[in-house]
This record gives structure tokens, C-alpha cells and sequence, in this order.
């Protein structure tokens, strides 16, 4: 019998500080088998953001930078600029990337600096204790929003790939999701593609992960599977936002 | 012939194998492991294809899958 499914090489084996039905161990795994794939990780450099995926350096087995709340799209342009050779990705949440850091990512994006980023999106923060986040859909119900999100006094949730996919130093934008496991194939290419828009010096590319917070969200994991597909999927829809066409 | 090994320290007992499994023979144990959680276990594991759809939606890569 041969193994045909196990831990990719470029994940350490520590095991993850995430609750229980937390999908950014799914995420890990699949970014950690595309660096396996393309045998990258030897110069790959990873930047990891504040959150829940802060720990993110202690699981890649590659090269991890910490960046400061919301400035790894920044850290991760001067490790690109000083070291072009080497593959930079950057693993951010939706606290990180929508909110605080969303100045840096649209500029970043805007001068094409050919990394990929990671962005989960969870519709909500997660480490700090379930406030609301820019990704919070409407009427949505967390610790700053006790009565949901009303979108008078608190704005609509922003669609990041979307808005991304205009700016024209962008390469590779897709929308995925991993709530079941042809969804999970489905969001494997595009964290592949979006690599290999980076290696082939294509520019700027992003991967949108639609993920979980039963914690946060009060759910169990498999009920949190079901939400995300009923409310969150119908308004920030899967699929390619820009791909360049030698990559599609 | 397919088998799956799951590993029950590192499983957190999300369950989210449970309806990823085609063939229904994922349930959790009914004894905790050192953490307090109740891991995933299988039943029935001559119907298993080796579809690796359990280990897919496991977040903690509990589960190695061989054919």
C-alpha cells in the first residue's frame, strides 16, 4: 500500500493552534502542497500577519517573516524587491488585509510587485474575540454589531477580490471556498495558478478564501460549513476575477 | 483495497469528515484523546474507496490516506 495523502513537506509538525472546524488548516495545507509541487520552498519567503494566523511562521517549514497588523503586503515587497529570485507569499485574514492593512494591499496591488496573497476571509475577527469586520455581511450578528450589521451607520461588506480586479498591475484574482472537498480541488488551482503567476513573473495575485469562524460565529463546524455556503457564498460569489491568459 | 489512518492526538473532533465521506463509515469515537476532544474514527473499513474526501476537509491533516 502506498500513501497517496498525508502532511506536505513544507509544513513543520507542529500542530495547529486553531479551534476545532477552523479552515485555516486547510488553507495551510493546500498553499504548503503547491510550494511542494513547484519544489519552491527553498526560496520561498513567507509573511505572516496579527491573528489567528499569526503562528503561521512556526508551521510553514520555509522562510517566515512577522509583519507588523495589516503590513505584510509592505514587508513583502521589500523581501521581493531585495531578493527577486525568490517566491514571496503573504497569508493574511480579513481583519488584517480589509481593515488596517487595506491602504498597503490596494497599493501594493496597484504597482504590480509580483507576490501572491493569501486572504481569508472569515466575515469577522477572529483572534480578537468576534467583532465586526469590513467583510461582515449585512445583518450579521458579532460583538460590535449586537444587533447585526446595519449598513446606515456601518457601510456593506467589501468585496476585496473584486475591487482588486480592476487596478491593472494585478495578475491573478480568484474567489474560493472550502467547505466541502470539491471546493477544497477548486481552491487548490487557484492557489497553483496564483503561484504560478508569481513564478513566472506575471505580477500581483491573490487568492480569496471564503473560511469559517465557528468560535466566532457560535456554529459548530459542520452547521459554520453551511452558513458560509448559504449566506456567504451568495454575496461574495466564487470563481476567476482576472487571470492572465497564459496562466487561465 | 484503500485504508485510512487517523492520526487521534492531532484530531480535534470537528467532524467535519462525517458528511465529506461518501460511504457514510466516518462517526467519533466514544473515548477522548489527550487534548479532550472525541476523534474521528472509521467503521466498516472494507467499503472504503480511498476517495481522500475525509482527509481534504480535515483542518489538522489528522487523516493519511493509502491505496
Amino acid at each position: 500500500m502506498k500513501k497517496v495523502f498525508g502532511r506536505p513537506k513544507s509544513l513543520t509538525k507542529d500542530p495547529f493552534t486553531y479551534c476545532p472546524g477552523c479552515h485555516h488548516g486547510i488553507a495551510h495545507r493546500l498553499v504548503a502542497e503547491v510550494l511542494d509541487e513547484f519544489g519552491i520552498r527553498e526560496k520561498t519567503i513567507g509573511i505572516s500577519p496579527v491573528g489567528c494566523a499569526v503562528f503561521t511562521y512556526a508551521f510553514f517549514d520555509c522562510d517566515m517573516i512577522c509583519a507588523a497588523h495589516g503590513r505584510a503586503p509592505s514587508v513583502a515587497t521589500g523581501m521581493k524587491r531585495s531578493k527577486p529570485d525568490s517566491i514571496v507569499f503573504t497569508y493574511q485574514g480579513d481583519g488584517d488585509l480589509a481593515a488596517i492593512g487595506m491602504g498597503e494591499i490596494v497599493h501594493t496591488a496597484n504597482r504590480g510587485e509580483s507576490i501572491t496573497v493569501i486572504f481569508i476571509n472569515n466575515a469577522i475577527y477572529g483572534m480578537t474575540g468576534g467583532q465586526m469586520a469590513p467583510t461582515t455581511l449585512v445583518g450579521q450578528v458579532t460583538q460590535t454589531s449586537p444587533y447585526g450589521r446595519d449598513p446606515k451607520t456601518m457601510g456593506y461588506p467589501i468585496k476585496v477580490a473584486e475591487m482588486l480586479s480592476t487596478l491593472k498591475g494585478v495578475a491573478y484574482i480568484s474567489r474560493v471556498a472550502l467547505s466541502k472537498p470539491a471546493y477544497v480541488l477548486k481552491a487548490k488551482k487557484a492557489i497553483r495558478k496564483a503561484f504560478q503567476s508569481q513564478i513566472e513573473g506575471k505580477g500581483f495575485s491573490l487568492v480569496e478564501i471564503l473560511s469559517t469562524c465557528p468560535t466566532n460565529w457560535g456554529l459548530s463546524p459542520i452547521e459554520a460549513s453551511k452558513w458560509l455556503e448559504e449566506n456567504m457564498i451568495p454575496y461574495y460569489p466564487l470563481g476567476e476575477f482576472k487571470t492572465p491568459e497564459e496562466v487561465s | 483495497m484503500a485504508k485510512i489512518v487517523v492520526d487521534e492526538e492531532r484530531c480535534k473532533g470537528c467532524e467535519l469528515c462525517i458528511p465529506a465521506c461518501p460511504k457514510h463509515i466516518m462517526v467519533m469515537s466514544k473515548k477522548f484523546n489527550k487534548k479532550g476532544y472525541y476523534p474521528a474514527k472509521q467503521v466498516k473499513p472494507e467499503e472504503c474507496t480511498g476517495c481522500a474526501f475525509c482527509a481534504m476537509v480535515c483542518p489538522d491533516i489528522a487523516i493519511e490516506v493509502f491505496k
